[in-house]
Formats: structure tokens, sequence, C-alpha cells
């Protein structure tokens, strides 16, 4: 199986007037297709630094980052929205939907960004949302919807593009246990399906959901192992 | 992202938040309807002034030779007016002679006014405009009578005391009667009244009704011209050529009848449907001058109001704007969709605009007897000022918004 990211000594370096900050010192980390990556750690561990890196959202002061064969690391603003919208679907704690939009127009976003046409849009958003279960609710906007229901069409968001990576942080972090468990129910069916997922989480529960846990301390990895779920 | 997308979803945004949307499109709302209100009256009023008020008070292809200006436009310093008045009266002999010389083809009609009481068995007709001419006034004017006949050239010779009524005159003084044959009094004079004028109508909401006709040279002369004195001599001819080949000839003829040398001014003048309109002409010019800087400076306020109201709303949607980068948003994009955004709201406005401002000039052709006429280059300008404020306005806030930080955007709340 080949790797789909390839960092190689990785760091984010921040000013704060005068004082440096080391968010992410060094950090080495192949992930391969299909894999179901959790990324844990305490507050101030660097995971925050890392999502927003692997989401390319934010560009590292040292280090290689290649995603699915293009080093990201150094492309500019627009280069960088394009491999956001190609490669990365994203799964926020909060949803960030937009609330005036309907599910079926959230969930075209992204396919907006892309260029497609009106009728391929609408027939991927339709399919994305069948493949979260939420056939029957395209038209609703995302106050009519339950929190489970919400992050199912931002989950939706996240596919429509056939993203490389599927990336998660703390999707669970404001459902019950019981709608993290449907959610979670989601990610390990994409997963079956062939989708890699990496999920930002501080939950032990969760993260054992996936296969490979790495936890980060003070910008670097900690541990990186595999889950019992995954040997068994 | 293409166009089209880009205004439905302004429109949508706009829909979301009518109110606010409308009172930060007022500013150009305000701008464009003035312009369009005050195009549309101004060339209403032009046009009317071109056909009925110049035709209506002198006529078209028609010329008065006059002691001074009768119509004047501007400011007319006492001096130039004391000068004005020294001149010599347009005599009997000056209008003789013009009449006998001028080659170019036309009909000429002496002309005396004044405005008197006519009065009929105990009824008064106050303030009628008494014209004392000849039998070929009623063609210069293009008068029909309707009841009756015109006076004739052998009238006029005799002296005969006869009156054409107008419209207004007759029904008032008259009431139910057939007014010919009767006989008024003017002046303490009897008039018999041998035809009445078709109805005119109104100038400005006036009557143009209410005169009587005579012949100059009938006994009640005394009453508006002194004998031997006109107040003007009426040429009609057939076409502007003419008129102005008629005007030439007039001009040399007085010159050399009054002896004028050639380093004196004229010491008369003409009075032209032309030279009537050409105080409106300044009132018009003065107005088209000012319009632009009026509409510009609402226009302006309108496009700062644009600006803060889309800085609020990049500021409320910064993390919309967060997600939209995370789904892969370029900056040209955020850029567009606010520039699309302020000008669809701008144009909103302008189209707005463009119908209040018609409405308003209807209401203004319906409530005054000024007629409105809508300029078509004055829509088109109003919508493109429309488009062209939201546009302007919405650079500034959609470039900030396009710079945002997609993950501090993300953050807000």
């Amino acid at each position: 199986m080949s790797e789909v990211i390839r960092i190689r000594e990785l760091s984010r370096e921040y000013r704060m007037g005068e004082e440096r900050i080391l968010a992410l010192r060094t950090v080495t980390l192949d992930v391969r297709r299909n894999e179901y990556v959790a990324i844990m750690g305490p507050s101030g561990s660097g995971k925050s630094t890392m999502m927003n890196l692997l989401g390319c959202l934010d560009t590292p002061t040292g280090g290689e980052y290649w995603l699915n064969g293009q080093e990201v690391s150094r492309l500019t603003d627009d280069e960088l929205a394009r491999v956001r919208n190609r490669e990365i679907g994203f799964v926020f704690q909060t949803f960030n939907l937009l609330p005036r939009a309907t599910a079926l127009h959230n969930v075209e976003l992204p396919l907006v960004y892309a260029g497609a046409r009106v009728r391929e849009r609408r027939e991927r958003a339709v399919a994305a949302l069948e493949r979260v279960g939420l056939a029957n609710r395209l038209e609703h906007r995302p106050n009519a919807l339950s929190g489970g229901q919400r992050q199912r069409v931002a989950i939706a968001r996240a596919l429509v593009n056939d993203p490389s990576i599927l990336l998660a942080d703390e999707p669970t972090g404001n459902l019950d246990s019981a709608t993290s468990e449907e959610i979670m129910r989601v990610f390990g069916d994409l997963h079956a399906g062939g989708q890699t997922v990496i999920m930002v989480t501080h939950e032990p529960d969760i993260a054992a959901h996936a296969e490979r846990v790495v936890v980060l301390r003070d910008g670097r990895v900690e541990s990186d192992q595999l889950t019992r779920g995954a040997a068994a | 992202m293409r166009l089209l997308e880009a205004v439905r979803l302004a429109l949508r945004t706009i829909r979301a938040q009518k109110l606010k949307s409308f009172f930060s499109l007022i500013g150009v709302l305000i701008g464009v309807t003035f312009l369009i209100a005050v195009v549309s009256i101004v060339q209403g009023m032009n046009r009317y002034m071109v056909d009925r008020f110049a035709n209506t008070l002198v006529g078209a292809n028609t010329f008065e030779l006059r002691q001074r200006p009768g119509i004047t436009s501007g400011n007319v310093s006492e001096e130039t007016w004391l000068a004005w008045r020294r001149r010599p009266r347009i005599s009997y002999a000056d209008a003789d002679e013009v009449r006998g010389r001028v080659r170019t083809p036309a009909s000429f009609a002496k002309f005396c006014e004044d405005r008197v009481a006519v009065h009929y068995e105990g009824r008064t007709a106050k303030d009628i405009h008494l014209v004392g001419t000849e039998a070929s006034y009623f063609d210069i004017r293009n008068y029909r009578i309707t009841a009756g006949r015109a006076f004739t050239p052998a009238e006029v010779a005799t002296t005969a005391p006869v009156l054409v009524a107008g419209y207004e005159l007759a029904q008032r003084l008259l009431p139910n009667l057939d007014p010919v044959g009767k006989t008024v009094r003017i002046g303490g004079l009897p008039y018999r009244i041998i035809g009445v004028v078709e109805k005119q109508g109104a100038l400005f909401g006036l009557s143009l009704d209410k005169f009587a006709v005579m012949p100059f040279s009938a006994p009640g002369r005394r009453l508006i011209c002194p004998i031997n004195i006109l107040d003007a001599l009426i040429v009609k001819t057939a076409d502007p050529t003419s008129m102005q080949q008629a005007m030439a000839e007039t001009e040399a003829i007085m010159r050399s009848h009054r002896g004028l040398k050639p380093w004196q001014g004229n010491n008369f003048d003409f009075q032209t449907a032309e030279g009537a309109l050409g105080m409106w002409r300044k009132i018009s010019a003065i107005l088209f001058v000012a319009l632009p800087g009026l509409v510009a400076i609402s226009l302006v306020v309108g496009g700062i109001v644009i600006m803060n109201i889309m800085l609020m709303a990049v500021s409320e949607r910064t993390r919309e704007i967060g997600v939209r980068k995370a789904l892969g948003a370029r900056r040209r994009d955020i850029l567009a969709q606010f520039v699309v955004e302020s000008a669809t709201l701008s144009a909103a406005g302008g189209l707005l605009g463009i119908g209040l401002g018609l409405a308003l000039a209807f209401v203004v052709k319906a409530a005054t007897p000024l007629p409105a006429a809508v300029a078509p280059w004055s829509v088109v300008v109003g919508l493109v000022l429309g488009v062209g404020v939201g546009v302007v306005a919405g650079v500034y806030p959609a470039s900030r918004a396009a710079r945002l930080d997609p993950i501090v955007a993300l953050r807000a709340e």
C-alpha cells in the first residue's frame, strides 16, 4: 500500500513578539492509503498545529509534507486552496455548515469551488448525502437537523470531492455519546470502503475506533501504535 | 465561481436580511431616484416648452418685430431696460414699410394687446386678453372658428366694432347663450360678437381661452394702444429658413427706414419661439449642471453606507469565509463573492431607484400640467451607476475577506 501522507522532520514555529514558540518539532510520519489514524495528545501538544498543517490550512516553517505524491509545504495560498479542495475533506467539531443553505447546497459547496457543472454538482452531492444516510433531508437547513444529522451533512460535504484524506477535528466533540457512536460507525463504514481517515481527538474512546493512534506531546510524536481493534 | 452563481448567492443573502439590505441601499436608491425623476421631468418640460409654450406664445416660423424684447431671459439691468424704453415704438408706418418691402413670402399682422374687462348685461369677465389686430391674425395663430366667423380685411378698413371671442370668454360671459350676434361692452363701447375661437386649452394651468380679438382700428383701440402705435408686427413665414430670411430683410428695412447709421445698434427687437425658450434653456442647463453633483453626492454617501454594511457582513461571516476557504475557495473566489454581493445590493438599489424615479415622474405628470418624458439613457445610467457604486464600495471589504487567514477565520465566533 502506498503512502498518502509522507511527513519528514516537519516543524512549525510561531513568533509572538520577541518570543518564539515551537509548536511542532521535527515530526516524521507516514500514513498509508486506507489507514484510519487517530492523533491524540493533551492541549498544547501540537495537535491543532498538526491538524492545520495536514489540512493545508497552514504551511510549516521546516521539513517536508508530501500529500498524495505532491510536496505541499511550499505552495502559495491559491495552490493550497486547490489542494484543500481536491485532496482533503474536512469534518469539524462544530460542523461549520452554512446556516442559510440547505443540506444539498452545503454539500455542493466544494464542487462549486472545483468548477463543476450544476448538474454534476447536484448528482454528486445527492450521492454523497445518500452515502451518509440523508437522502431524505436534501432540502433541510442545518437548524432543522439534529446534531448527528448535521455532522453527517458535514461528512457528506467532506466526501463529495473524493478526497485523498478525510480529516476530522474532534468530530464528536459536540455530540452525545449515542450520536458519537453513530458518527463513528459512519467513519468505520467509510474506512471499510477504502477511505483514508485521520481524526484528531482527545477522547480515548473515540480514538479507539481507529486502527492506529499517534500521540503527540510537546510538539513531538510520543507514541505511534496500532490499536487492539486493528490487531484483531 | 461563475458570475451567475455569485449573483444567486448574493440575492439569497440579501433576501435573508431584507430590512438591513434595504437600509444599506437607500443612498443609492435616492441618488438614482433623483437622477431618473429630474431627468424625466426636465425632458418633459423641455418638450413641453418647445412644443407648447414657445409655439403658443410666438408660433412656429413666426417672429414679432417689437420695440424691445417681450420675453426676457435672465436679469436685465435697469440701464438696459431704460434704454429699451427710450426706443421709438413700432408705428403704423414702420409696419407698412416692412410689409411693403419684404420679398420673402409671409403674412403680416399689426398687433396690440392689453388686459381688459368685458361686460354683458350686468355680467363681467375680468382680465381678458384683448388683442387688436388684422384679419390675417387668425391664420397666423391657427385659430379655428367654431361658431360664426372671423372679421374681414374690409371690417378692419372700416373700423367695425366687431369681436371674436375666445372659448372661455364666451362660456363665462354668455353661459347657455349663442354668443354670436350678442353685443358686449368694453370700456363703455359696444362690440358685436361675430365668432368664437375653438378651445385652446391651458399652459402651465393658465387658460389660453380668456381672450378676445378685434380689429386694431376698432373704436376701442385707445384702450390697448395709442393711435399709430403698435406693440408688434407679427410676421409668419412658411419654414425656418424663410423666417431667418424675412427677419434679415426686416432688420435691413427697419434700419434704413429709421435712418440708423452703421455704428448704431438696432432700436427694435425680434421675438421668436427660439428666443422665448432662452430663459428655459438657461434653467434646464443649470439643472443639468447641478444634477450630476447632487447624484454624485448621494451615490458617494450610498457607497460609503454599502461599504460599511459589507465590512460588517465580512466580520459577521468570518466563520463562513473560513469554511469556504477550508473547502477550497481561493482568494479571488471570496473577493468575487463579496464584490458581487455588494454590486447586487447596490444594483437592487439602482433598480428600485429607477422604479421610484419613474413613479415620481408620473406622479408629477398626473398632479401638475407638467408632462414627464422618460429618457432611456437616464435609466441605463442609473443602472450602471448602481452596479458601479456597489463594485467600488465592495472591493475593500471583499479584499479584507479574501485576505483572512482560514485558521483564524475558522476559530471566529
